[in-house]
């Protein structure tokens, strides 16, 4: 026995790489759905059959903490002891502290909204917070924002664990002494006097990316009251756009999309689905083209070109990978054939039948489609597409230019190296580094650590005690946007008010407060500087008036910037930075929930599985199949990469459809001060990351360190194994089968049931209905749902044994070519069958359907057998093996949702359809004799979905959406053959590949 | 000498044994729920020691003051709400201002600082209890709170078991009363409790909601 486990025990040693010829022949050889999560399962890795078997992986059960075995029986034995005694006990006397004024509004109990703003380098994200007597709990979108519609991406859901953060700075620091902010002042203000001899010419400020109109107008008066001071901006991504449109048009502008209104769309490496400026927005209009519901019958065309494999990228009809040296050419040789013109280089992909059919599909759509050039390349790239969109007639009627939103645009490489010269020619006294955390993420041949600590005096506002407060001496906490007012325009310039939600936690201070000093008015707040600064701007008598209705709205209106009109130049070769050809290609990229690095410490984000590479708390080196063999090498083998005198180690990671020879490496990991959650996760990849080449490298070598490092992905966990999940067919086969869908399943019988069959739903039955043509695998209803649900984080240990938490998780399934495979997302949560299997075998009945068709899951009948879980097909329940919930963190209490239990060790969850939702709601529609009207019950998941890809509602109304949803011909029930009656039900995915593309080559 | 142990005693000792675990096994079950039911336990009956002596029998009995003027949100939220000092002061700050007993009143709304009042009806944390939707489908303040308006320190008049929840919540006819008299004490129904009941669970369309979720979650 214990040979066979050992034996099994480590599946991923001793094993060759994949054998790509054997997956070849048994992709060819599949029947029925063809649909594969990994490439371990194509292969069939010896390990990955028993993996799949278990209900739960090897060890799941055991106790492997420090504790050991022993003690834990000790501890059991003195619990069941207690047990006993428990019934003696009283409840612990508890208390009733009320308000001594109540506040105006504040209803106890009942939950306030208010709208505000996150911003994420620069970019608001609108939102509505909801606070619990005052305490923010939830973000949600703000729907009266054009931007948000209700709707918040990834890193917006997560930022109230941000304002949470146990590890944020807590106090003001000198030299590692605790001091007063005002002690602070007094010092600073002292500097100022100093300087002011001199014009401040020994001052430095190095901010991020600087959007907030009231913080531009505050420079401008510093710069006039130091005239000699120099303002830096630095922020590692966001170059190409900001860069590439200076190149194009002469002039720095941002450009935004109407995705509602393009027929074809073409993506360049671009993750505009995903988060980042407009992100939701664009998920929104993009999807309102591709949706088939509601006898909508077309859909728009989408090609991309990838790097690397996003999840962007992977919903497209047409997907190609392309090495990152080669988009250059790729876009040069599309300028080319778009506008006429003769002579751009071509490319590899030039001269494919896809690049034919896309060049006649965008020409077929003029001024009706939408290319759209990545965050992480280069502005090269970005300024020959803004000129194919110009010579598709895109600018002005999909693409929309306008002014920058940035307060001074400009070339942050080039700032950031002017800073190092002032620094290392010994210009500085005095150096602001205000946010952002450029000693970690700046180029490493400018050695910034070295260079900042030539600055006589340096000051440091953060949020943590991070890489770059090290080399500081005074360090002080910076607020979080939940905690201090400003204002930030959205991805079109619509500018919202940001208003805190609570005092500052720790004392933080923001950008305005500190800038305060600098115009002898430090006691002034951020309020008054932003209220002043729209005063003066708004002026006139109701101004009272305006400044209510815009931090009320979370918006103020009629304050986007009018489009301008440019026109874009193809500008000429910018020659590749000499160095060597040969080697491996390798990419940056931001990590697509911690960007750059600055969420790390959040642990819903480091836990939230990578849409394409089903990582969790680390970041990988990315390579294909092909190149994995190539270097010999199989997943979760360590390698060093080398470039430029630098090195990252790093674990390989196979994702088909990552092109061959090029490396893809996520920037943000690898922290070292930041906190619990992120430090040591990942590797550092800046280092390679040179001024000269941030964006792709080539010539980078690649050795074999002869260990494994084990990485946390969830793609095998909780398979339902080869029983054809996801439904998918092209737009042409649905018009001429409107039922294939249904087709798929084997339905058996109604009655064919053990179960007797005698309750009818009468009264509410509550359903929900998942449209994959419209699910963009964002991840955004995972988080959001660990945030309404009090879902704890496990950490990697945890994960490695498949035990994370999350009630929803995104499955992500291949099919087609183990090179360029297609790809389909399935967001799974408990699906409330009728016929539950999981409640037959429950021996203590704590989990029952209740008349309305939920599968009630009660905590405290619940003695964790787990049978239910082993008998669920979905496998969507969740165990807490261990105690997961923090209970001794003050700061991570406050978040939690007062209206869902807290769950402790021993028992079982799983989706509740936000019950606590629905019965809000119940109770909302009974105190008014009324019934719950469609649409008033919203799930956590289904709120934030950018795409609006979930929809809830009451079965026994024909007339609500899901309703209407579930009468769809594309509807399918997950896994029907079992006869379980799922409540929530998929709608098939629906794709518009190139009839002319189908068969002519390796199609995607 | 005879044998002291017959051949029986090895029967009568495994039967011992039986009996013993059985005897003792139940002896136990009996003695845990006996304490588990009983008022030391459930706290039933208790009158809590608060900061200040409040007197529900003289603000509510005497003076006749309404349930809302202090527990304002009762018909819609989730708690009823203590007032805050602010509502004790709208008259202590006219009548009895020079009572020593109402002294912590004065410093709490001197100070800025809550009063800390002991909580007499404490539910489970895992149970959601809605004060707002009770009183709407006719459940009066007496029906769980008792004779308020007779108690000096207020105690905790039920178990608050769950048992005593489901009795209402599988028969709400047997406590429901016309929403006019949800904040009378010593309500007495004008016709036969069945009929009033019968009668308001169709007029104010109350469920009988026995389902785990609709109180725990």
């Amino acid at each position: 026995m214990s040979q066979v486990t050992d034996e099994m025990s480590e599946p991923n040693e001793s094993l060759d790489p994949l054998n790509l010829t054997s997956i070849q022949k048994k992709l060819e050889q599949a029947k029925g759905s063809g649909y594969w999560r990994s490439l371990d399962e194509l292969a069939s890795k010896d390990g990955f059959q028993e993996f799949l078997h278990r209900e739960f992986p090897r060890q799941a059960s055991e106790w492997i903490d420090d504790e050991g075995r022993r003690n834990f029986l000790k501890i059991m034995g003195a619990s069941l002891a207690l047990a006993g005694l428990s019934a003696c006990t009283k409840q612990p006397t508890e208390y009733i502290t009320p308000y001594v004024e109540a506040p105006e509004q504040l209803v106890p109990g009942k939950p306030l909204f208010y709208a505000t703003a996150f911003p994420i380098s620069g970019i608001a994200n609108p939102v509505l917070v909801e606070t619990h007597e005052f305490r923010p709990t939830k973000v949600e979108g703000n729907p009266e924002h054009p931007a948000s519609m209700g709707a918040a991406d990834v890193p917006t859901q997560a930022s109230i664990l941000g304002l949470y953060d146990p590890d944020r700075l807590q106090s003001v620091n000198f030299i590692g002494e605790i001091r007063s902010y005002t002690s602070f002042l007094e010092n600073f203000i002292g500097i100022l006097g100093s300087q002011k001899a001199k014009n401040g010419a020994g001052i430095r400020i190095l901010t991020e990316t600087v959007t907030s109109p009231s913080l531009g107008a505050q420079m401008q008066d510093a710069l006039k009251a130091y005239p000699a001071m120099k303002w830096y901006q630095w922020e590692p991504t966001g170059h190409g756009r900001r860069m590439g449109a200076q190149l194009a048009f002469g002039q720095f502008l941002n450009a935004t999309y109407k995705f509602d209104q393009a027929e074809v769309v073409l993506s360049i490496d671009s993750n505009f689905l995903g988060n980042g400026p407009g992100g939701v927005k664009y998920a929104r209009d993009f999807v309102s083209k591709r949706a088939v519901r509601g006898g909508v019958r077309t859909q728009c065309r989408y090609y991309a070109v990838e790097t690397t494999p996003t999840a962007t990228g992977v919903k497209a009809d047409h997907r190609r990978p392309i090495k990152p040296s080669e988009v250059t050419g790729f876009v040069r040789a599309l300028a080319g054939a778009v506008s006429g013109q003769a002579g751009q280089a071509a490319s590899g992909l030039a001269g494919t039948p896809f690049f034919a059919s896309l060049v006649k599909d965008l020409q077929s759509a003029k001024g009706k489609s939408i290319v759209i050039a990545g965050e992480d390349q280069s502005p090269e790239v970005h300024a020959v597409v803004h000129y194919i969109n110009q010579a598709l007639g895109n600018n002005g009627t999909t693409v929309v230019l306008t002014p920058s939103l940035e307060q001074k645009p400009v070339d942050q490489f080039a700032d950031l190296q002017a800073l190092v010269q002032d620094l290392n020619s010994g210009a500085v006294d005095t150096l602001l580094i205000l946010g952002g955390n450029p000693v970690f993420n700046a180029p490493p041949e400018l050695n910034l650590r070295g260079a900042i600590q030539k600055a006589k005096t340096r000051i440091r506002l953060g949020v943590h005690e991070d890489e770059t407060a090290e080399v500081c001496q005074w360090i002080l906490p910076e607020a979080h946007p939940f905690e201090a007012w400003s204002d930030v325009p959205a991805y079109d310039g619509t500018i919202s008010i940001i208003q805190p939600l609570i005092d500052p936690l720790y004392g933080g201070k923001s950008v305005h407060d500190l800038l305060a000093a600098f115009t002898e008015t430090p006691e002034i707040s951020s309020f008054q500087v932003v209220r002043q600064y729209w005063q003066a701007k708004q002026g006139g008598a109701d101004f009272e008036t305006f400044w209510r209705h815009s931090v009320h709205d979370g918006l103020i209106k009629g304050s986007a910037p009018a489009p301008v009109s440019a026109t874009a130049k193809l500008i000429a070769p910018v020659a590749a930075p000499a160095g060597e050809t040969t080697g491996y290609e390798i990419s940056f990229h931001a990590d697509p929930y911690i960007l750059d690095g600055r969420f790390a410490n959040n642990g819903w984000l480091q836990e939230l599985p990578r849409p394409i590479s089903r990582l969790t708390w680390d970041n990988a080196v990315i390579v294909s199949p092909k190149t994995a063999k190539e270097l010999g090498v199989s997943d979760e083998d360590r390698v060093a990469i080398d470039y430029n005198g630098h090195s990252a180690w790093g674990s390989i990671w196979q994702i088909p459809g990552q092109p061959d020879g090029a490396i893809a490496l996520t920037m943000g990991y690898g922290r070292t001060r930041v906190g619990r959650a992120g430090n040591g996760a990942g590797f550092d990849v800046y280092p390679l990351r040179a001024a000269a080449s941030p964006y792709f490298a080539r010539g980078a070598k690649v050795r074999k360190l002869g260990e494994t490092f084990r990485l946390a992905a969830v793609q095998h966990h909780f398979a339902m194994e080869g029983r054809n999940p996801v439904h998918a067919g092209t737009l042409d086969e649905f018009k001429n089968d409107p039922y294939f869908s249904e087709k798929l399943s084997e339905l058996p019988p109604k009655g064919l049931t053990i179960l007797p069959q005698t309750f009818k739903y009468e009264g509410y039955a509550w359903g929900m209905a998942i449209d994959l043509t419209s699910c963009v695998g964002c991840n955004a209803c995972v988080v959001a749902c660990q945030a309404e649900n009090n879902i704890a984080v496990v950490g990697k240990e945890q994960v490695l044994n498949t035990r994370e938490m999350h009630w929803i998780r995104i499955d992500r399934y291949y099919r087609g070519e183990s090179d360029n495979p297609q790809t389909f997302f399935q967001p799974v949560a408990c699906t409330h069958c009728e016929d539950a299997p999981c409640e037959v075998v429950c021996p203590v009945a704590a989990t029952e359907t209740d008349a309305e068709g939920l599968n009630n899951m009660v905590y405290n009948r619940c003695v964790g057998t787990r049978y239910c879980s082993n008998n669920c097909p979905y496998k969507v329940r969740r165990f807490n093996f261990l105690l997961y919930t923090d209970w001794d963190t003050e700061s991570v209490k406050l978040q939690r949702n007062p209206d869902v239990t807290v769950r402790s060790r021993g028992v079982m969850e799983k989706c509740s359809y936000c019950v606590q939702r629905i019965n809000y709601a119940k109770i909302t529609a009974e105190k008014q004799d009324r019934k719950v009207q469609d649409g008033e019950i919203v799930p956590a998941c289904a709120a934030t979905c950018p795409t609006q890809a979930i929809m809830f509602g009451d079965l026994n109304d024909p007339k609500s959406r899901v309703s209407a949803w579930k009468r769809e011909t594309l509807n399918y029930s997950l896994l029907a053959e079992l006869n379980t009656r799922p409540r929530t039900t998929y709608l098939a995915d629906i794709r518009n590949p190139n009839p002319e593309l189908t068969g002519t080559e390796k199609d995607s | 000498m005879s044998q002291i142990f017959k051949p029986s005693a090895n029967q009568l000792s495994r039967m011992s044994i039986v009996i013993g675990i059985v005897v003792l096994g139940g002896l136990g079950g009996a003695l845990f729920e006996l304490i588990a039911d009983s008022t030391y336990a459930t706290r039933q009956g208790d009158a809590r020691e608060q900061p200040i002596p409040f007197s529900h029998a003289h603000h509510v009995g005497s003076m006749g003051i309404d349930c809302r003027y202090c527990h304002t949100s009762v018909e819609n939220s989730d708690w009823s709400v203590i007032p805050p000092t602010k509502t004790c002061m709208n008259c202590h700050s006219q009548i009895w201002v020079g009572s020593e007993t109402l002294e912590p009143v004065r410093q709490s709304f001197r100070t800025n600082q809550s009063i800390k009042w002991t909580k007499v009806y404490d539910l489970p944390d895992y149970v959601y209890f809605n004060h707002s939707i009770h009183v709407k489908k006719g459940v009066g303040c007496e029906t769980c709170h008792g004779r308020i308006d007779e108690q000096a320190l207020t105690w905790q008049q039920p178990s608050l078991q769950m048992r005593w929840c489901l009795d209402c919540h599988r028969a709400p006819e047997k406590y429901l009363r016309p929403r006019d008299q949800i904040t009378t004490m010593g309500y007495e129904p004008s016709e036969p409790q069945e009929v009033v009941g019968a009668r308001l669970v169709k007029e104010y369309h109350v469920q009988k909601l026995d389902n785990c979720w609709t109180c725990h979650r």
